[in-house]
Formats: structure tokens, sequence, C-alpha cells
């Protein structure tokens, strides 16, 4: 027990000190004036910029509205995907008929979308919405599709033997055997919309929001302000990461 | 019901039957796509959305060829094309690399690994801004946004596929008196293989929608400066093009790759 708590303090220590080192770098050069400030802000100047965006600009508001979107568009691609899946994997016709198509389009890198997007809904609120949905549907219709195909064939003819009607061999047979995959399929949409959200703010750059601020930050030539939107956007990168591992893991309890 | 009795005897009919229904579906994969520009033709010449909203079919098909022919689309597909060579090379240089190390040595894993990870939570789009600050708009950019899109994925699966070889392997190396290369090169790189193949396919992907993405946002040629130049234009016959170039391509990268997977597993095969 002491040797692996030790062993653990080591790694932390480890792990601590590559950090450290960029840290104090970082600070050397601000003292020396090793880098040209307007390249590599000092410290107290990206802390001092973060302190002004949240109190007097309205940080939390543009994080609010960039969340709120990314949740928004998540869940509207999660409901589409999850069903759309399951209809095209259970239907022979729509196997089909609709996956070549579905397979055809989903090549098209997803940033490519965003001008066509742009184009049939403008650059405000309803463009974002639709864009970080679809970049949730794909990965989530994708994974529900193989879920439900893997399907073991033993279950499915259980459902078969029971005379279950269709909707009851999904939500009986097909949706619980498919739900890990899916589970992986709704990780990565999380992560897919979180991107998308960046994306849209970027390139239809109306309204507020975090990936605007960052669009702002770098037309000012404001570094530190760059820097602590950078910034924002990993940790909350990393929340939805963290939060959707945690869901996935509560999610899949009975299998254990 | 059907299927049991067909199955009593008659395999010809069957085999006939199978026949004829696997064509029907391979063509059937083109019914939905045939029906969708059915319609979009129908909308457009019927007026139903503006032309600059949903351009004619056949006006897509001909400035497609008019951009083929005039070398134009070929030339933004090379640019891009180069950016994601040269970008993804140094990324999967760098990644397997460091994937390795990283998987050797657990003292450079305890090391390196928490801050790369920190790096990695960034997405690569939130580097650009801040990478246009540093140096500019130019090549450098965008080589190094697709690399750092290659990066990652090749890193994390270099370093769990070395990590994934069971130990017993090792310790058989052991007892041959390899040594150390040789451990390395006919134990533990094969063994991590696929997963290393894993990693250079999600980072050929990473790197494409990158170069989207900073192309869209920084750049005067390419296939991501098409797309823009085009939106802004409401020239969305060129979008279109664009896109089905951009699809095109990734699709063919990922293929190639697939194939060359197979190519340089085929002794997994064997030896089974």
């Amino acid at each position: 027990m002491a040797a692996e708590t030790s062993t653990r303090l080591v790694r932390i220590r480890r792990g601590l000190a590559l950090p450290l080192l960029l840290l104090v770098a970082w600070e050397a050069s601000g003292r020396l004036d090793l880098m040209d400030p307007r390249f590599l802000p000092a410290i107290e100047d990206v802390v001092r910029t973060a302190k002004r965006e949240i109190i007097d600009n309205g940080l939390t508001g543009q994080l609010g509205a960039s969340l709120l979107r990314n949740i928004a568009g998540f869940l509207i691609g999660c409901a589409l995907g999850v069903s759309f899946g399951t209809l095209v994997a259970v239907t022979r016709l729509g196997d089909r008929l609709i996956m070549p198509t579905f397979n055809g389009l989903k090549q098209i890198s997803l940033l490519a979308w965003i001008p066509l997007i742009s184009v049939w809904f403008g650059f405000a609120e309803q463009a974002k919405v639709v864009f970080v949905a679809l970049a949730a549907f794909i990965p989530i219709a994708l994974n529900t599709y193989d879920g439900i195909k893997d399907a073991p064939a033993e279950l499915v003819e259980v459902g078969r033997a029971l005379r279950f009607r269709p909707w009851q061999r999904i939500t009986k047979i097909y949706l619980p055997s498919a739900l890990p995959t899916i589970a992986t399929g709704i990780h990565l949409g999380l992560i897919y919309s979180w991107l998308a959200t960046i994306g849209a703010e970027y390139f239809l750059a109306v309204g507020p929001g975090i990936g605007g601020l960052v669009i702002a930050g770098r037309e000012r030539f404001d570094m530190a302000l760059v820097m602590v939107g950078v910034i924002i956007l990993g940790l909350v990168g990393f929340a939805l990461n963290r939060l959707a591992g945690a869901a996935e893991a509560r999610l899949l309890r009975w299998r254990a | 019901m059907a299927t049991y009795l067909e199955l009593s005897g008659h395999e010809n009919i069957t085999n006939w039957r199978r026949f004829l229904r696997g064509r029907f579906f391979s063509l059937s994969a083109l019914l939905l796509p045939m029906f969708l520009i059915a319609l979009w033709w129908l909308a457009s010449a019927r007026g139903w959305l503006p032309e600059q909203i949903l351009p004619e079919p056949t006006y897509v098909l001909q400035t497609g060829r008019d951009m083929i022919a005039s070398g134009e689309l070929l030339y933004h597909a090379a640019v891009s094309l180069r950016r994601v060579i040269f970008g993804f090379a140094i990324g999967a240089v760098l990644g397997l690399a460091l994937g390795i190390a990283m998987g050797l040595s657990a003292r450079f894993e305890d090391y390196v690994k928490p801050t790369f990870l920190a790096f990695a939570q960034i997405p690569t789009l939130g580097w650009i801004p801040l990478l246009m600050l540093l140096v500019g708009i130019e090549e450098t950019l965008k080589i190094i946004i697709i690399a750092k899109g290659a990066l990652v994925p090749i890193t994390l699966n270099t370093f769990s596929g070395i990590r994934s070889v069971p130990g017993k392997y090792v310790e058989v190396g052991k007892a041959l008196r390899f040594s150390r290369w040789q451990t390395l090169r006919l134990i533990v790189l094969p063994g991590a293989i696929p997963s290393i193949f894993t990693g250079i396919r999600y980072g050929l992907t990473h790197a494409w929608t990158s170069l989207v993405g900073v192309e869209l946002l920084a750049s005067s040629e390419g296939l991501g400066y098409l797309l823009v130049w085009g939106r802004q234009m409401f020239w969305l016959d060129t979008v279109i093009i664009a896109m089905i170039v951009i699809g095109l391509i990734g699709f063919a990268m990922d293929k190639g790759l697939n194939g060359s997977e197979v190519f340089i597993q085929r002794w997994k095969k064997e030896g089974l």
C-alpha cells in the first residue's frame, strides 16, 4: 500500500515537472524580455485579461451561449441519430436504400458543410445549431446502426419466438443490446459537437460565444485574450469528455 | 417461412434468386441518390428555390467540367494534397517517436504524458487563431495545424499499442537474448502494429479535417479556399464541387490506407 502511494507520488511529481518548467520559462521570458510580449504576453497579463473578461465583459455569458448551442445541437443530433440509426438498421429496405448514401455523404469532412449551411440557414443561431446537430448526428447514427446490426442472433430469435411486435423488438432487444456501442457514439458525438460549436462560432461569427471571442482576439492582435479563450475551449472540451465518460459508465453499470 | 422451403431443395433456384437479389440491392443503393438528384433537378427546374440557394444539377455538372478542363480544380486539390502530405508526414513521424518513447519508457511517460494530454485537450481548431498570431497565415501555419491534427491520435494509439504487447512475449525475447533493437523490431513493433495503424488512419482523417478548417480560415488557394470563395460569391455550384472533391479525396485516402494495412498485415492471416 505504502509502495503504491509512493509510486503515485513519484508519478504526480514527474507529471508536474514539465508544466512547471514551461511556466517558469514563460515567466522568465516575460521578466527578461526574451520574447516580444505581443507574441508571448506575461502570465499576469493573461490573468488580468481573464479577470477583465469575466468581470467587465461578461465572459460567463459568452460561455453560456456557447454551451447552450452546443447542448441544443447535441440533443437534436442525438435524438435524430439514434432514431435514424435504429430505423435504418432494423428495416432491410432502409439498410439497402439509405445506408450507402449516408456512407457516401459522411465522407465529406464536417467543416466543409459550413459554407452550404450558411447559405441555407444564414449566419445566426439556427445555422450554428444545425451544424452542431449534424456533427453529433453522424457518429451517433453510425454507432447506433453498428450496434443494432451486431445484436446477437439468438436474442433476435428469442424476440421472434415471443412474437414481439416491431416496437417491442426495438425497445426490448435491439436497443439494450446496442447500448454500449450507442454510448460510444454519444461520447464521440459530444466531442464532435463541441468541435462543431467552435467551428460554427469561427465561421458564422455572429452573436456571442467563446469561438467568436477567440476570433476577435486574433483580429485585435490580443494574444492574452486568445490564450484565455483557447484555455477555456480546452477546459470545456475536457469537462465534456469527462462527463460523457462518467455518463457512459453509469449507463452501462447494469451490464457489469 | 419461405426461406426454409427454399433451403430444402432447388439449390439452383435459390442461388439464382440470391444473385438477382444481390443485383437488385447493389442497384438499390443508387435509388436514393437518383431520387434525390431527380428531386433536386425538379426543385430547381420548377424554381421552387432560388438559384443562389440551389443551383441546377446540370449547372453544377457543367461547372465541374469547366473547372476540371481549366485545371483549376486540379490545382486547388494539388495544393491541399501537398499540405496534407507534408503536415501528415511531420505529424506521423513525431507521433510515432513520441508514442514509442512513451510506450517503452515508463519514466518518459510519467514526465511527458500529462502535459501532452493537456495540450491534446485543446481542439485543433482552437490552435488556429493562436498560431495565426505566432506564425502568420502562410504555409507554416497550415503545416503545423495539420501535423498537430495527425500527431495526437498517432501518439496515443502507438502508445497504447506498445503497452498492449503481452509481457510474456518480451520475456521470450529476453530468453532468446535479443538485443534491445531486436526486441523492438521483432516483438514490440509487430505486436503494436494494428493499433499503430488505427492511429495512422485516425491521424490521416484528422489531418484532412484540419486542412479544411485551416483553409477555411486562412488561405488563398486549396479546396477549403474554394469553399469560402464560392460561398462569398454565392457560387453554390463551386461550393458543391469543392465538397464533393473533399469527400472523394478523404474517401480515397482512407481506402488506400485500409489497403496498405491489409497488405502490411498479411502475415497475420498466413500465420493462422
